[in-house]
């Protein structure tokens, strides 16, 4: 206790007791962190911090993603490190709690002095943190939602967004579906939160009255047989899917149990073709792998990131060795190579900032220019744009065979703007630095 | 679960007390008034826990707070249980009912000073412990608990349905004041807050203490050991519980107010049944006869887990073992205690500071 | 029209479910006055026991026999090493140590099984508006409550086993092994308890995968009074229906609501439930 705590005691006491006048919710503009620092590093570790929800009724199926990214860490540690440094990846788990998720990444910035928060996970839990970690200056990367929020370079500036915005992902969905099932009925089933509001507004830019049903579903109510029902009541031919891998799964058995056969659109979140099969192993008409592959053949789904099923794809060589070497006990899914993309985008823009490392070369480094890597798509880290990846492509599952491109990968913005194509050399991992190799 | 088996006596709701006074000035101490004598100690309670909060780190301020509201919380179900006999498993409703309520008074009218919304939600959460209480007055045991424990699960399902007002299953985030600008160069805002969250908690345990141990209290505790004999003599069973869940669930609404205001958001997926059933658990691992045991069990809640946790990373085991230890502990923990010592951590302590009394 | 037939199958069979789970509170708490909040989890490890089994031999139902095996075993094992040591306090200590048993157990559950889900099936064919699964599910659950109801009602064993939950020391003096009789009560219950998990969890088992069945048997416990076994039934069906209609046509987020609006519509007319015993305490 330092000679000044008695002193600060008592001042707190009265400046208590002399009840503070002003409004609860006035808040003055705080002050503008200093970013030219470089918590958490030394000379050969940098130390990170996460949150993600490894327990609780939420944890289903997220586990993998910080597993994904703890292996590539470890690999890129097992190469030399980045710019001599060993790269120290910490996880917290929030439960998906808010309340532990403030807890966590208080304990990540205050106590563990992490260098910067990457892939914090989910819409509920990491937007209470958004402004803290703005505050205390700590740079929040790649933001594990597709959330509208993260996108906001003037209000949080530390903060960047990482997979394609729902509302994106969306636009893209309702073109190619405008295109290709003009004369088909629509039927939207989504999640009820933003991942739900934010795919209508995508989709409400391309499709109207082809939408004929709506139907939601609460996460954590598994009974979604009445929805799936009223889907096919209404003779949706095609449903778009914004939900979840379970909630597919679901929506896929609940279809076959009445005999319904839509074509299913899903959204990245939801197309994990791999957690897929394994939730869908029980289900089908005969046994084995074939079976499964049978049940999903056909479902269209749009990716902004390289899929397991792409078997000639150098990342996903790449990623599957590394997963076989770090992360045996896990299953190597999309999921898992989404965390394991976020952690290579990190060690990239690491490798960039150099030697020389404080939060802000960090963030120079980051915006500093176009960067290509694993994503099939541009990734947007500049000034006035904090995206994250900024378009998907559709693709087509095909039992026993690589997943069919329908439409190339695009772009396109949040708002009423065009969907195009762009120019982006994607480098295979030998031409990409992220690591120090040796 | 039927009504909790009358106790000794030594087991009704006590205030904090400090350590035994000489006799001479104890027995000048005992004709003060039994409020001021609450004040007193609460200032005492308030000068340590400010002590405390200047001598440690942000997080350690962050969790000293989150004991406090959780005491507060607790305190209030054990007025519910201890003294009158009600068990509830849904405390955590009253704590979403606290928390909505700051929460939208804050970003609907942010010029209303803290200590206005604090006293709105006590009046919010006093109209709910009203409805709530009337409903269940006449549930004994288990359909009492039934009917909470569902109000536990439902109530959160509103922010989803009105996403509107509520902000859905994402919640309500907001920001509010740190320590006025005299302060705030010696001040941080998570000590000022920590500050005034125990602040709260104290003003609200002094009126708990002192309410348990009036005409209020006895008439509880009369009605929680034989119903049928207060009412003959004359107590207003139905009325007697109503105003225990009332008080109740004030304690739970303030609770919740104070962590909505250290925490800047209110989130259905925050008031899970989990958080009911915790709040019981550690009013028992706390120990029921005394608000001591809340105070245990407050802070149990907050730093079990984390220790759990901390010990669970300090091992390297397999990821499916490490991510659940925690869990495994803390039940393990809740059991131990619980069929070692049916008092609770204060029993432990009362009885080991016995020990050592009788040891000088 | 077809809607309201669809919610309604759908609602029957859940209710099955629930209903099942129901029972299996009941009797533990006509056994031993303790609500058994460690239930789903002791369920859990059942079907977790079953997911192995089955997954080992390629054989459904001896999975299926497994479960309700060990659901026997384990509520033995849980009113013998737990619930008896604190038998003779408040009934208070015991909610708590099922609730730490819970958390135990659904830990222990993640640590074997990892948190990720797993696909699970149903017993029979899933496939139809109302299918042999749900059939089943109606069929087994009714069997089982009917084979409860004999054997209190019918045979020297459930006598037994009633007075030595209603009048122990009566029983013990007309020598009645009371505890044997009690943790015969907990293991019945457990493996329904079982039975109804295997019932619930399909497609997919996770470790809180039962947590909001739970919160629903509980609800249909209460509103079918807790003293009766055909109270726990019809307030299955009650609870499974009322929610099918509600999350039907007012939106599935407002099922939690709908189980609470049943809970104070039922209590506020019969505060011991639909079926509660005349004597019921009023106060």
């Amino acid at each position: 206790m330092s000679p000044r705590t008695p002193v600060l005691a008592i001042g707190l006491t009265l400046a208590l007791l002399a009840t503070a006048c002003g409004g609860a919710g006035e808040v003055e503009e705080g002050r503008t962190a200093d970013l030219d620092v470089a918590t958490g590093v030394t000379d050969d570790t940098v130390r990170i911090g996460t949150h993600q929800p490894l327990t609780g009724p939420a944890a289903p199926g997220y586990a993998q993603i910080s597993a994904g990214a703890k292996a590539v860490f470890e690999y890129v540690n097992e190469n030399g490190g980045v710019n001599g440094r060993r790269i120290e990846y910490l996880v917290e788990d929030d439960g998906y709690d808010p309340v532990r998720t403030i807890d966590v990444t208080r304990e990540l910035v205050a106590s563990d002095e992490i260098f910067a928060m990457l892939g914090g996970l989910g819409t509920p839990t990491h937007s209470k943190v958004v402004d803290y970690l703005n505050k205390e200056g700590v740079p929040d990367l790649f933001v594990s939602s597709g959330a509208l929020m993260w996108n906001a370079p003037e209000k949080s500036p530390l903060t960047y967004g990482y997979q394609v915005d729902y509302t994106k992902e969306a636009k893209i969905q309702g073109e190619f579906i405008a295109d290709e099932f003009p004369d088909e009925k629509i039927g939207f089933f989504y999640q009820n939160d933003d991942v739900g509001e934010d795919s209508r507004a995508g989709l409400e830019r391309y499709l109207g009255d082809e939408i004929v049903e709506e139907q939601r579903y609460e996460s954590g109510v598994t009974e979604i047989g009445p929805q799936i029902a009223a889907l096919k009541k209404a003779g949706a031919d095609v449903v778009v899917c914004a939900c979840i891998p379970t909630y597919v799964a679901l929506a896929i058995v609940e279809s076959e149990r009445i005999g319904y056969r839509p074509q299913f659109v899903v959204s990245s979140i939801g197309a994990d073709t791999e957690t897929l099969k394994g939730l869908l192993t029980e289900f089908t008409d005969g046994a084995g792998e074939d079976a499964v592959e049978e049940l999903l053949d056909g479902l269209i789904a749009t990716a902004y990131l390289p899929q397991v099923g792409m078997a000639e794809d150098p990342w996903i060589g790449l990623y599957r060795k590394i997963h076989e070497d770090h992360n045996k006990d896990g299953a190597f899914t999309n999921t898992t190579v989404y965390g394991m993309v976020q952690a290579t985008l990190f060690a990239q823009v690491l490798k960039e900032a150099g030697r020389d490392l404080t939060r802000q070369s960090l963030l120079d480094a980051l915006e500093s220019r176009e960067w290509a890597g694993p994503g099939l798509v541009p990734f947007a880290a500049s000034k006035d744009d904090h995206g994250g990846f900024a378009g998907a492509m559709v693709t087509r599952f095909h039992a026993g065979g690589e997943p069919e491109t329908l439409r190339e990968p695009k772009v396109t913005d949040r708002e009423g703007g065009a969907i195009s194509g762009f120019e982006l050399e994607r480098p295979d991992p030998g031409e990409t630095e992220f690591f120090d190799g040796g | 679960m039927a009504s909790p088996a009358p106790r000794p006596a030594a087991d009704e709701v006590r205030p904090p007390a400090g350590p035994p006074a000489p006799v001479g000035t104890r027995a000048r101490w005992s004709t003060v008034p039994l409020v001021v004598r609450h004040l007193v100690l609460a200032a005492g309670a308030l000068a340590a826990v400010l002590l405390l909060i200047a001598a440690t780190d942000t997080v350690n301020t962050m969790r000293i707070a989150a004991v406090g509201y959780s005491v507060l919380a607790i305190a209030g179900l054990q007025v519910l249980i201890g003294a009158s006999g009600q068990v509830s498993l849904g405390h955590g409703a009253f704590m979403f009912i606290g928390a909505y309520t700051v929460a939208l008074l804050v970003i609907r009218l942010p010029m209303l000073p803290l200590w206005v919304n604090l006293l709105i939600t006590v009046a919010v959460s006093a109209a709910a412990g009203v409805v709530v209480g009337g409903a269940t007055a006449r549930l004994h045991g288990p359909y009492l608990a039934g009917a909470t424990l569902a109000l536990a699960v439902g109530l959160p399902s509103l922010a989803v349905r009105f996403p509107e007002l509520l902000g859905g299953g994402n919640g309500l985030a907001f920001t509010t004041r740190g320590a006025p600008p005299a302060l705030a160069a010696t001040v941080s805002t998570a000590q000022w807050q920590a500050a005034a969250v125990w602040f709260t908690v104290l003003l609200a345990l002094t009126v708990l203490a002192t309410v348990s141990r009036g005409r209020l209290g006895r008439r509880m505790r009369a009605v929680r050991d034989d119903p049928l004999a207060a009412a003959a003599a004359g107590i207003p069973v139905g009325r007697t519980k109503v105003a225990a869940f009332v008080l109740s669930a004030c304690c739970g609404g303030l609770a919740g107010a104070c962590q909505g205001y250290l925490l800047g958001t209110a989130t259905p997926s925050s008031f899970t049944l989990a958080l009911s059933l915790s709040l019981l658990a550690a009013l028992v691992f706390g120990g029921m006869g005394s608000l001591w045991g809340a105070l245990w069990g407050g802070a149990a809640l907050v730093y079990l887990e984390v220790w759990a946790e901390d010990a669970a990373h300090a091992l390297s085991l397999g990821t499916s073992v490490t991510n659940n230890l925690p869990i495994v502990l803390f039940g393990l923990i809740l059991i131990v205690v619980v069929l070692l010592r049916p008092d609770g951590v204060h029993g432990a302590v009362r009885d080991a500071a016995g020990a050592v009394r009788r040891a000088r | 029209m077809d809607r309201f037939v669809d919610l309604t199958l759908n609602g029957a069979a859940n209710g099955a479910v629930y209903a099942a789970l129901a029972l299996s509170l009941v009797i533990i708490y006509q056994a031993t006055r303790v609500v058994n909040f460690a239930q789903p989890a002791l369920a859990l490890i059942a079907v977790y026991i079953a997911y192995s089994v089955s997954g080992l031999t390629g054989r459904y139902w001896l999975g299926f026999a497994a479960a309700l095996l060990a659901g026997l075993l384990m509520g033995a094992l849980t009113e013998r090493l737990l619930i008896r040591s604190v038998h003779d306090r408040s009934p208070l200590s015991a909610v708590i140590v099922t609730l730490g048993l819970l958390l135990v157990l659904q830990g222990a559950a993640g640590m074997i099984w990892t948190n990720e889900p797993h696909s699970f099936p149903y017993p029979m064919d899933f496939r139809g508006r109302f299918s042999a699964s749900d059939a089943f599910a109606l069929v087994s659950v009714g069997t089982a409550a009917a084979l409860v109801f004999a054997l209190y009602r019918f045979t020297p064993l459930g006598l037994r086993m009633r007075a030595a939950a209603h009048r122990p020391e009566a029983a013990r003096v007309a020598g009645v092994r009371v505890g044997l009789m009690l943790t015969t009560g907990w293991a019945l219950a457990s493996a329904i308890g079982a039975l109804a998990a295997m019932l619930a969890v399909p497609p997919f088992v996770s470790p809180n995968v039962l947590d909001a069945v739970f919160v629903y048997g509980i609800t249909a416990a209460v509103v079918g009074g807790l003293d009766n076994p055909f109270g726990a039934l019809a307030g299955g069906v009650l609870v499974g229906l009322g929610l099918s209609y509600v999350s039907g046509y007012a939106g599935p987020e407002l099922a939690p609501l709908a189980c609470l609006a049943i809970l104070v519509a039922v209590l506020s007319a019969r505060p011991a439930g639909l079926f509660a015993a005349p004597s019921a305490r009023k106060v």
